[in-house]
């Protein structure tokens, strides 16, 4: 028998080691959601995914589903806490939309869109934060990190270099990398590793690609960032997938 | 970034360093500990070094060493001292000791002097609440501060005098038990908890732990028979035992005096756990606050060693091997919660993990483990030898037994109290000696700010839960500088794990500051609520669900405390202008009329 729970009111089947997102994403229901990538370990950072399981908050991208389990998710008072979490990750950093090369690639960017985020509403940190250009292939900013901790994942379990970490608590934590001298360029890290190309912002870029698309074509003036993340549901499914292939 | 400075035999040191902890990944930070000890910082080059013989990837390494406040990455001189910033030591006058210390060394708080002496900055509660003003020295507890002590301590780094050499006097920590019940009237016989246990047998005692309803005494409360059945039915090769001694919520200190007075007590409770539990190895995590108490702690392990009450065939009985290792925290309250606790004992930054599983099941290297607090194991111990029915005879039904608090703040005789559970913040309040008390925080900043108007309240799970922090304000005192405070020390413990927390309480803290600096509007107390919202909603651990309590219990129960504060307008710019200028002002050494914007 395939277990389902209800999402909104729509059945969603899933199965064993499923969690609420993977379950949801299989069957095309869209969760928001900025630190979960189906590539990668749930992690459950941003919280942009926290829904209403049986009438408790939880983080939908590492809850388990389990039988009957009736979530709530796309509603507005959902929408509007997971608008104010976007509002919170834009303060924190400092973040320049227009003068950004990854403008109209960003996730968080687009997730502000989507969730109709029409000012920043927060009191902006103006924090200081690390800029390394000292990789030959690879820009880093920290201004515009996440800490969704993408990249720590895929260099850790994909390209087996653990390139990156989360050092310093609270506020102060940031993003560091794997040499004495602090600098990206006393990695092993490579242009072609997976972790070169996971960043939902524009805290990893790619040097000399920035603005091989001009703003107008680029990914989120052609789609919505549910059909983005939908769409990288699908490339990670196998051929008989949980939606059956 | 700084020169690292010239250590010529770092590399060996550290290799040897290593191979005494066994090149453990699990006992980094206790590695990171020792190398602080060494070189009163943790060098660059030793990440690097620790990180190749582990073997771990430096950038852990790196990570680990951020996340802890006593660890420091950059040189913070010989002599470190933290002050205790719980907000009773800002009504003992803390910060007027720190500009005095400041002063006379020529520092500036933050920052280490310019000849690497020495550096002076404030740290979260130290547990010293009932004897503060308090401040850690190179870790070691001073207690009882004022001006007079502070200049005996100024004079004794100038003079560069060993710490080791300092007056014990400064060092002196009482504990101050002013009211005893049930678990501090009993006297103990050390083995005879185990003793019951192996005659009685693993089920009697269960059966006993169920009878006497005994709760969790960390703060939620968890029923513990239940807690350690889940872990026994957990199937596992091995099952863990931790002692939560991390103490960290501002105002509670009881566990202090109960590892100070009733470690015997504390650790039978663990090795009954170990035999209910066929548990062959047990932590006790003790916060880097109570490092004082560790060679005495661990003389006590040894003796029960001795004794054959630890160790391999405990009592003589085949096969019941059990052995206790002491692990020390680094400054971060967040390691008190269970599963950042695990996370610090593996040798990690102490994350909370996601739930579920829960730790009964898949907790230390993901093997079924319960967490308990000290007080907790002191109570099962107690419940082995006397029984579920002799506990449950005192107290409430929902809340058997006594409780340990405590009582700091505007009162007489601050100190350990010890009150059968259902007992009157009324009655407490007398006992202690409290003058025209107006507020009680009950728990600490996690748990409930208590007005006047409620005082015939129980402390019990039921009305009043804690874990034992009692802080008393007496009328006149500034309810908004005790909710700053509380404000301050979320905002600066929060993990940085989740966003609603890691920004919301940087928020918190913002406004609540705009407000006490006589800027805020009503708008302000909107976007309180709103942010309270948010992290009690969305936030990943206890920590973050909790922040926003003393901030909306003052809102809905002191408007007094914050209205004459705010300004008319309903609409006042986040960005100070005049405040900005603070910088030039300081530079410039002016502070005259039209060095200030109109
Ligand atoms: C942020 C935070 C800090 C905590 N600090 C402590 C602590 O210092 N001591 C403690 O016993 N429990 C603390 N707890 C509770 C523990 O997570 C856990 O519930 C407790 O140790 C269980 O023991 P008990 O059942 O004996 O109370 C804390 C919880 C949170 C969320
Ligand atoms: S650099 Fe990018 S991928 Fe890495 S943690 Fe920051 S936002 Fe996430
Ligand atoms: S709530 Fe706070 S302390 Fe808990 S995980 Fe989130 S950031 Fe860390
Ligand atoms: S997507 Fe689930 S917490 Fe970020």
């Amino acid at each position: 028998m395939i277990s389902t729970i209800t999402i909104d009111g729509k059945t969603v089947p899933f199965t064993e080691e499923q969690t609420i997102m993977d379950a949801a994403l299989a069957a095309g229901v869209y969760i928001p959601h900025l630190c979960h990538n189906p590539e990668f370990k749930p992690h459950g950072s941003c919280k942009l995914c926290v829904v209403e399981a049986n009438g408790r908050n939880v983080t939908s991208c590492t809850m388990p589903a389990s039988p009957g389990m009736v979530v709530v998710n796309d509603t507005p008072e959902l929408n509007e806490d997971r608008k104010a979490l976007v509002q919170m990750l834009f303060v924190e950093g400092n973040h320049i939309c227009p003068a950004c090369e990854a403008t109209g690639n960003c996730q968080l960017q687009a997730a502000g869109y989507y969730l109709h985020m029409q000012s920043p509403h927060f009191m902006h940190f103006y924090p200081p934060r690390r800029v390394d250009a000292s990789h030959p292939d690879i820009f880093l900013d920290l201004n515009r990190c996440i800490l969704c901790e993408l990249c720590v994942r895929a260099s850790r379990d994909i390209d087996k270099k653990s390139v990156f970490g989360i050092s310093s608590r609270g506020i102060d934590s940031h993003l560091v990398v794997n040499s004495e001298s602090g600098r990206l360029g006393d990695t092993s890290m490579a242009v072609t590793d997976k972790a070169a190309h996971v960043c939902p912002t524009g805290a990893i870029l790619i040097k000399r690609k920035g603005y091989t698309v001009p703003m107008g074509k680029r990914l989120f003036d052609q789609k919505t960032l549910p059909e983005f993340h939908l769409e990288q549901q699908k490339r990670v499914e196998p051929e008989d997938g949980p939606d059956g292939g | 970034m700084m020169q690292s400075p010239d250590l010529p035999d770092i590399e060996q040191r550290i290799a040897l360093l290593c191979e005494r902890h066994g090149c453990e990944p699990r006992r980094l930070l206790q590695i990171l500990i020792d190398v602080q000890e060494i070189y009163t910082f943790i060098p660059p080059q030793a990440l690097t070094a620790i990180a190749r013989h582990l073997p771990l990837p430096r950038v852990s390494v790196e990570g680990v060493a951020g996340f802890y406040s006593f660890l420091s990455l950059e040189p913070a001189g010989q002599y470190r001292i933290l002050f205790s910033d719980n907000v009773t030591d800002r009504m003992l006058g803390n910060e007027e000791l720190m500009r005095q210390f400041c002063n006379k060394l020529w520092l500036e708080p933050g920052k280490v002097s310019e000849d690497e002496l020495v550096s002076a900055d404030f740290t979260s509660c130290t547990g010293m609440c009932d004897q503060g003003p308090a401040a850690l020295i190179n870790g070691w507890p001073v207690t009882r501060l004022n001006r007079e002590r502070i200049d005996l301590i100024a004079d004794l780094i100038l003079a560069k005098s060993p710490v080791a050499s300092w007056p014990p006097t400064l060092f002196e920590v009482n504990d101050n038990i002013r009211r005893t019940d049930r678990l501090l009237d009993e006297s103990f016989e050390p083995g005879s908890a185990i003793k019951a246990a192996v005659t009685r047998g693993a089920e009697a005692i269960f059966t006993e732990l169920k009878l006497s309803r005994l709760r969790g005494r960390g703060g939620a409360g968890y029923k513990t028979a239940e807690k350690w059945i889940t872990c026994r039915n957990s199937p596992a090769p091995a099952r863990y035992i931790v002692c939560n001694a991390d103490e960290g919520e501002p105002g509670t200190f009881k566990d202090r005096v109960l590892l100070n007075r009733l470690a015997d007590t504390v650790f039978e409770g663990m090795t009954v756990g170990a035999r209910l539990l066929s548990s062959a190895k047990g932590f006790l995590y003790l916060r880097g606050e109570y490092r004082y108490l560790l060679e005495k702690l661990e003389e006590i392990l040894a003796r029960r060693r001795e004794a054959g009450l630890l160790g391999s065939n405990i009592l003589g009985e085949p096969g019941f091997d059990f052995d206790i290792e002491i692990h020390l925290g680094a400054g971060a309250y967040i390691c008190g919660e269970e599963s950042g606790m695990i996370e610090s004992l593996e040798g990690r930054r102490g994350k909370p993990r996601n739930r579920p599983p829960y730790p009964a099941q898949h907790g230390y290297l993901d093997q079924p483990t319960v967490v308990n607090n000290v007080e907790t194991f002191a109570c099962a111990a107690m419940i082995a030898v006397h029984g579920g029915k002799w506990f449950g005879e005192t107290g409430t039904w929902e809340s058997s037994g006594s409780k340990i608090l405590s009582i700091s703040g505007d009162c007489h005789w601050p100190g350990i109290y010890e009150y059968p559970f259902g007992v009157s913040v009324q009655k407490i309040l007398e006992d202690c000696g409290a003058q025209e008390p107006y507020a009680v925080q009950v728990g600490g900043p996690s748990g409930i700010l208590v007005s006047w108007q409620e005082f015939e309240r129980s402390i019990s799970f039921e009305d009043l839960p804690t874990a034992g922090a009692f802080t008393i304000f007496q009328r006149g005192r500034d309810i908004l500088e005790a909710v700053r405070n509380y404000a301050h020390f979320f905002a600066h413990e929060s993990c940085g794990f989740c966003t609603p927390c890691r920004v919301g309480t940087q928020l918190q803290k913002k406004i609540v500051d705009k407000i006490a600096n006589g800027h805020g509007t009503a708008s302000d107390l909107e976007e309180l609520k709103h942010l309270g919202h948010l992290m009690r909603t969305l936030s990943h651990c206890g920590l973050g669900h909790a922040a926003p309590n003393p901030v909306l219990d003052m809102l809905q129960k002191f408007p007094g405390a914050y209205e004459q504060k705010l300004t008319s307008l309903s609409f006042e710019p986040a960005f100070d202008l005049d405040a900005a200028l603070a910088t030039a002002r300081r530079i410039t050494g002016r502070d005259d009329p039209s060095a200030h914007l109109p």
